[in-house]
């Protein structure tokens, strides 16, 4: 190797660390602050405390949050599979003309629905409809937005799926449910368990739908909750935010985890045989 | 255990494509039946009308002599196999059997007996518990068949069910596959467009072109007396011999050389008619002199079979120039490449067909005033 080439690797690994430390000084600081006594916004070596920790016991809201955002991801997460799975079914088995242009233009508005612009609008129609300060309400505009993406993908799963398999169910006399719960679905499952986790991490990690939609702060998911803790003084209080961020991110972290260890991710259809 | 009866059936595209165009066929109870022919013919499709997957235009679909034209598929009582077998990836191969038996409501411990007994008659005992991923092709289409053999159908329908499987193996399951339909005795009916799959297994067979059936008849009378050119060429591993040929008062004009005009064709066949000469390289035979009765040619290639060889004898005449001749000789004769040669067709094996239509017309072993098209469904 001529030195040439041994300060161009050396430099090359220099510029890579400095880069992996920028990027891993965030998820240090999440993993120490909330130990810290008196956390800033450095990242230094905590004074060992359980004490924000406690202090979130103390807030009325903290831990109940984290249950409404339990109950808004799921609550999406079953509506985008159920309703997801039924519409990529049927737009990949039955003709109908402009299929395809009808899927994109769902593709293209849907990041509208949930997107800032449409805020105006949404809320208007959700005040009409009565759903104000109602987490069901939330779960359908975030489900409305979530589910293009969704059939876009499990279409792509259900595409993939021969005929011959659901012919072959038929000629044994198997009715179209039947044919879907025991054949369809049980085929296309990885497909499913990524649309389930990314509609949960969509959800999660949403602020401004259940900022805008939810009024009582006992409705409120984690990620709207996280954005009320500041000091008597009006600073914002590092010991709260920190430790809450670490239980807020532990569930997100383990599911993925989890279903990728059960199913694998994949976002594009494909049968192994 | 039922026959198939087919009525003027029709099935017509959107866009005015008819696959099958007013079929008409009866397939006995216990036959082993094949559709022959090229990829678009409509055998497929139906196929896939007898099982109800596709819905037909028009005419009648009877099985065992009950209607079942309206009927959904699962209710017609067949079974059937697909050319990708079809099998559940999800499943066990014992769930996979025994699927059809869950539909039908049978209990749990009764259908998973009826799975292991039909499997252990398949020779598929100790591969119950694996996914069809962990099967060989050969065993997942015994699995396949596992599956449409455990729910006892009146009718087996097959769908190029060799096609999925090497050469060597498909040999086997040729065999496996004629044995096991024999021992069950259920009427079958295969498509496939391999004429030699055809011709080995079936009891008797169809081909059909544009949606037609164009010959019915046993493997022996097909292979024999195609009842076109069509078939001519499309039946046999090395294809027919089609030349041009004109009748002469008793003699027939082909290739150079005259022929005597074989004696039962005389009375369908006007002078001075426009013919085609048609004779399998299998029955004919390569003289290295003159042959009064022999097509002249100059051989150009020489193809090993194993038994034997193929040689293309290059024969002069024609608008088009120079035809070729093939002609099957035996092992050791092979000739030089570039030598004379003389290609003699055995006279009662010679065929001939109009020029215009493609059909044959009566010759050597067909009586005089015998139907032209004898055995023939179109």
């Amino acid at each position: 190797m001529s030195p040439r080439e041994l300060v161009g690797r050396v430099g090359f690994y220099v510029l890579i660390a400095v880069i992996t430390a920028f990027m891993a000084l965030p998820v240090l600081w999440l993993l120490l602050a909330p130990f810290d006594r008196t956390p800033t916004l450095t990242t230094s070596l905590p004074e060992w405390t359980w004490q924000n920790f406690a202090g979130l016991l103390d807030n009325p809201y903290a831990l109940a949050s984290l249950g409404n955002s339990v109950l808004l991801a799921l609550g999406s997460m079953v509506v985008v599979t159920v309703l997801g799975a039924l519409a990529a079914y049927a737009l990949s088995r039955v003709r109908i003309p402009g299929r395809d242009g009808l899927l994109y233009a769902l593709l293209l508005l849907s990041s509208i629905v949930t997107g800032t612009a449409a805020m105006v609008p949404i809320f208007l129609l959700m005040f009409e409809l009565n759903l104000i300060d109602s987490q069901l309400g939330v779960v359908l505009v975030l489900s409305g937005g979530l589910l293009p993406a969704a059939i876009f993908i499990l279409k792509d799963f259900m595409d993939a799926t021969p005929r011959s398999y659901e012919e072959s169910a038929r000629v044994f006399g198997a009715g179209p449910l039947q044919i879907l719960r025991d054949i369809v679905l049980p085929v296309v499952r990885p497909g499913i368990a990524t649309i389930a986790v990314w509609t949960v991490v969509n959800v999660w990690g949403n602020f401004l739908t259940p900022f805008i939609l939810l009024r009582s702060p006992d409705k409120s998911p984690a990620a709207v909750v996280l954005y009320t803790f500041y000091t008597e003084g009006g600073q914002a209080d590092l010991g709260l935010i920190s430790a809450f961020s670490l239980l807020y991110s532990i569930p997100v972290v383990a599911m993925y985890v989890f279903v990728n260890r059960r199913y694998g991710f994949r976002f594009h259809g494909g049968i192994k045989r | 255990m039922a026959d198939i009866e087919l009525r003027r059936l029709v099935k017509e595209y959107p866009g005015g494509v008819r696959a099958v165009d007013g079929l008409d066929l009866t397939i006995a109870d216990g036959e082993f039946f094949a559709l022959l022919g090229p990829s678009g013919c409509g055998k497929t499709t139906l196929l896939r009308s007898i099982a109800g997957l596709e819905t037909v235009t028009g005419g009648h679909i009877l099985i065992g002599g009950r209607d079942v034209t309206g009927l959904a598929p699962g209710a017609r009582d067949i079974a059937m196999v697909f050319q990708d077998y079809a099998l559940f990836p999800h499943m066990t191969v014992r769930d996979n059997i025994a699927y059809p038996l869950r539909i039908r409501k049978m209990g749990r411990p009764e259908r998973h007996a009826k799975a292991e007994e039909t499997a252990e008659g398949l020779s598929l005992g100790g591969l119950l518990d694996r996914r069809p991923g962990q099967l060989s092709g050969g065993q997942q289409q015994r699995a396949a068949l596992a599956r449409a053999v455990a729910c006892h159908p009146k009718v087996f329908l097959f769908d190029e069910p060799l096609s999925n499987l090497d050469a060597r193996l498909r040999l086997e399951a040729r065999t496996f596959l004629k044995r096991l339909q024999r021992d069950l005795g259920v009427t079958t009916v295969f498509v496939t467009h391999d004429q030699a799959e055809a011709l080995a297994m079936s009891d008797r067979m169809a081909v059909m072109d544009a949606g037609r059936i164009r010959q019915i008849g046993t493997p022996t009378e097909v292979f024999q007396r195609p009842a076109s050119t069509f078939v001519a060429s499309f039946i046999g591993s090395t294809p027919m011999n089609l030349l041009d040929a004109v009748a002469d008062r008793d003699t027939l004009r082909v290739a150079g050389t005259t022929l005597p005009l074989p004696a039962a064709a005389g009375p369908h066949v006007r002078d001075g008619e426009k013919l085609v000469f048609a004779a399998r390289p299998e029955y004919m035979t390569l003289h290295r002199e003159a042959e009064p009765t022999g097509i002249e040619g100059v051989v150009a290639i020489v193809e090993n079979m194993g038994v034997g060889s193929l040689v293309s004898l290059e024969v002069p005449g024609g608008a088009d120039g120079a035809r070729i001749v093939q002609v099957t000789v035996p092992e050791g004769q092979e000739p030089e490449i570039g030598s004379r040669g003389w290609a003699v067709a055995a006279p009662e094996r010679v065929l001939l067909y109009r020029h215009d239509d493609g059909e044959l017309v009566g010759s050597e072993r067909a009586g005089a005033g015998e139907p032209v098209l004898a055995g023939a469904g179109d």
